[in-house]
């Protein structure tokens, strides 16, 4: 039930003008490709496998099958026409085998004409598909489950990080959080993989503050949770990040090992990461169309604009990026019920009315995305290292989430920015949310903010500042706002950034298979 | 403190009475044994007479304790050694006419996370104009020239942008402390000035919240920062430092 009061017309001029934002990035996105999105479409192809020969340890075959085209005849065509046209010529069965003919240099990529780009055409077409077929299993098959196991018995659902560094230390946390009512599990990853230009493989043991996002990785521990959904009566959802350099092609890992949701932002590795705009967008755009295929939610991460720039202060900043994400997510075929939209408690807690602050804050996003299953992040910033204080704050936190019926809860930690959670931090952390749920699990039925009360007022004045921020965002292009630090104060020119050489401009032959059938579904 | 005690105990509510609590998880089954084992440690940990004043199971094979008891202890502060501030703190508009005065110029200040490190949330506290507790930060003062390489910055592209710039200072952020991480990037940063300017070398300042400012030396730097350090701390030590150089009387 609305409880805001929102002007209808205020809010189609907010996603009106949030569309005609995106468009001209969207077009530029349409315009170009990055070595990630050649890389994700080889692996839906069917490529796996490492050089492990190779004198700067493993390599990915995919990326010296990438890297070696892009030489030898460019990427402005896609990778699958010079590698499908390779692989008849040279009579090879797989894509695997052709990476280690590259490697070995017995092969010169060329881009086929006449008959032969129709045999290359069709030949990664059939490959493409079979990958998608796959994805497509995945997904009916975490239908079945969540038939039989069934979904969380509330909202919102629990969602809890476990991060060793070690993937099997990581699955006895797992199902132990699992074990103690954690819904979702998020595996962080290690530190400095958003930098990567390729994806490591295997299962891995030595991360840094988190486990390396592998094919071999997802596998285990989606495994390990299939185990544990059995024996909780629930199907417990699997969480990574699709961002960084390899955005696409994580995106795609995470269908082939049916992953639940994806950590996706259309702005954050630009902004946190400094990686290059363009390619940000370019690669995003992909892995969405990938994510919407697999029936993966997205999570993006609103929240970490709070943590640089001031929470009220930039209060709005949160809803116009939400907006932009909605956009470029339905752009992407993504349908709302997989649209995991971010947002936090960051307001400093010495900020008078803090908590009603917080409220509007959180029912303005309520209201604006009913259909979304919004993300709800606990507070960091003001964490200070005083666990109790800490607690106290991650108990208000969890009540303004139910009050306010919120989707996705984040398990608020008391160490948070002290240690990594203690398997106690953990257990303390759930009890908190389970008093919360239980205590107040139901209240939203009897809130009624005044109609003229501080509450509501502040949701208006937060929706009249993003309006008013995304009218300059139309005016002076998205890119500029980037370069500008309209977005939790960074400033990241166009043609800057990490990655930037990783996009190329398609040439009018370009082609695609994976590309075309994702673009026909968003249709 | 004038008459400053020397020895001190910790206090509950009398002076004197040693009474501390803490909490911990036992990787034994909940039950009367593991409230006993839970009260053998906190003995072992000095506290006596310990009390377990509660004790919950975390799964089958887990059990977490809070406990309240006297410790033995005495804290000696004569032998307490700690990093004090020797250089006064500055307002802006003092640090901005100090470094005028003894430049003549603007410092410039290169910073940046080294290694994997990603998490630039310390740097851009220091650094970011945004700031921190309530200072601004460095970019906001009009005598400092702020360049911030974010996150992930290699040590030879930190060398190389400190080198271009001519930075005055380098400071660099540490977050992540996994293996010791922090202290091993510290150390390859300024080994790595040190062998490709020798005494030319700028000033190097690390921070982190798990840094101990009595590592300077450890770590081959000139200071370390560690938890709650603001902007106004920073950038009244680089004023102090600079003095310090020029051989200016602060």
């Amino acid at each position: 039930m609305a409880l805001l009061d929102l002007d209808p017309s205020v809010v189609a001029t907010a996603r009106e003008l949030a569309a005609r934002a995106a468009e001209p990035v969207v077009s530029l996105a349409k315009a170009h490709t990055t070595v990630a999105v050649e890389r994700a479409t080889l692996r839906l192809a069917g490529i796996t496998g490492a050089d492990s020969t190779h004198r700067a340890g493993d390599v990915p075959w995919v990326n010296r099958v990438i890297d070696t085209v892009r030489e030898q005849c460019g990427l402005e065509h896609g990778v699958v026409l010079p590698a499908f046209h390779a692989l008849r010529e040279h009579n090879l069965g797989t894509l695997t085998e052709l990476a280690e003919a590259t490697a070995a240099g017995q092969i010169q990529f060329r881009i086929p004409t006449g008959k032969d780009l129709t045999a290359a055409r069709k030949a990664s077409t059939s490959a493409v598909s079979k990958g998608l077929r796959s994805v497509d299993r995945n997904r009916a098959q975490r239908d079945k489950l969540i038939t039989k196991w069934g979904d969380p018995a509330q909202r919102p659902w629990i969602y809890l990080i476990v991060a060793t560094g070690d993937i099997d230390e990581d699955v006895v946390q797992a199902q132990n959080a699992a074990r103690a009512g954690a819904d979702i599990i998020a595996v962080i990853r290690s530190t400095g993989q958003s930098l990567l230009d390729y994806v490591p493989e295997g299962a891995t043991h030595h991360g840094f503050a988190g486990t390396y996002a592998t094919q071999e990785n997802f596998r285990i521990m989606r495994a390990a949770l299939d185990d544990v959904s059995k024996e909780v009566g629930r199907y417990v959802r699997l969480t990574n990040y699709a961002s960084g350099l390899c955005m696409p092609e994580i995106a795609v890992l995470a269908g082939l090992q049916r992953l639940d949701m994806m950590l996706n932002d259309s702005m954050y590795g630009i902004l946190f990461r400094d990686i290059n705009p363009i390619r940000t967008f370019v690669d995003q755009r992909f892995s969405r169309q990938v994510h919407a295929r697999a029936g993966i939610i997205i999570n993006t991460g609103e929240d970490n604009y709070l943590t640089t720039a001031d929470a009220v202060d930039a209060a709005h900043t949160v809803t116009v990026s939400q907006l932009l994400n909605e956009h470029f997510a339905h752009e992407a075929g993504l349908p709302d019920h997989l649209l995991g939209l971010g947002h936090a408690f960051e307001i400093n807690p010495k900020v008078p009315d803090s908590f009603r602050l917080e409220l509007a804050h959180a029912l303005l996003a309520r209201e604006l995305f009913p259909d979304a299953p919004l993300k709800w992040m606990p507070p960091t910033k003001h964490m200070t290292g005083d666990v109790f204080d800490g607690y106290l704050l991650d108990g208000f936190f969890n009540l303004a989430g139910v009050l306010t019926g919120q989707s996705i809860l984040l398990v608020g930690m008391m160490t948070e920015a002290v240690v990594t959670p203690f398997l106690s931090d953990r257990d303390l952390a759930l009890k908190n949310v389970r008093y919360v749920l239980n205590a107040a699990g139901s209240l939203a039925e009897d809130f009624r903010p005044a109609p003229d009360g501080l509450i509501v007022k502040r949701a208006h004045q937060v929706l009249g500042e993003a309006v008013g921020l995304l009218e300059r965002i139309v005016d002076d292009g998205l890119l500029n706002a980037i370069a500008d630090g309209t977005f939790g104060l960074m400033k990241r020119p166009a043609h800057k950034g990490k990655g930037a050489d990783g996009v190329v401009e398609k040439a009018p032959e370009y082609f695609n298979p994976a590309s075309e059938m994702l673009e026909a579904q968003s249709v | 403190m004038s008459d400053a005690k020397r020895y001190v105990r910790p206090y509950g509510d009398t002076t004197g009475d040693g009474m501390i609590q803490t909490s911990f998880t036992l990787p034994i089954p909940f039950g009367p044994k593991a409230d006993g084992a839970a009260l053998q440690l906190a003995n072992r940990m000095g506290m006596d007479p310990a009390m377990v004043v509660h004790s919950n199971p975390i799964g089958d094979d887990f059990t977490f304790f809070v406990v309240y008891g006297s410790v033995r202890h005495l804290v000696d502060l004569d032998e307490v050694k700690v990093v004090e501030r020797e250089y006064p703190l500055l307002s802006p508009a003092e640090v901005n006419s100090a470094l005028k005065k003894v430049l003549r110029r603007k410092l410039v200040v290169v910073g940046g996370c080294i290694g994997t490190d990603a998490h630039t949330v310390g740097i851009d506290a220091i650094l970011n104009i945004k700031g921190f507790a309530g200072e601004k930060g460095l970019e906001y003062y009009r005598e400092l020239k702020v360049v911030n390489l974010g996150a992930q910055v290699s040590v030879p592209e930190l060398v190389r942008s400190a080198r271009t710039e001519k930075a005055d200072a380098v400071l660099i952020s540490q977050v992540v402390t996994q293996r010791d991480a922090h202290i091993l990037n510290t150390q390859e940063m300024s080994a790595a000035f040190r062998e490709a300017m020798g005494d030319r070398r700028p000033l190097l300042v690390a921070g982190g919240p798990r840094f101990d400012p009595l590592m300077a030396g450890e770590l081959g730097v000139d200071r370390v920062f560690s938890r709650g350090t603001t902007p106004g701390e920073v950038a009244s030590y680089l004023v102090h430092a600079m003095q310090e150089k020029k051989g200016v009387a602060a």
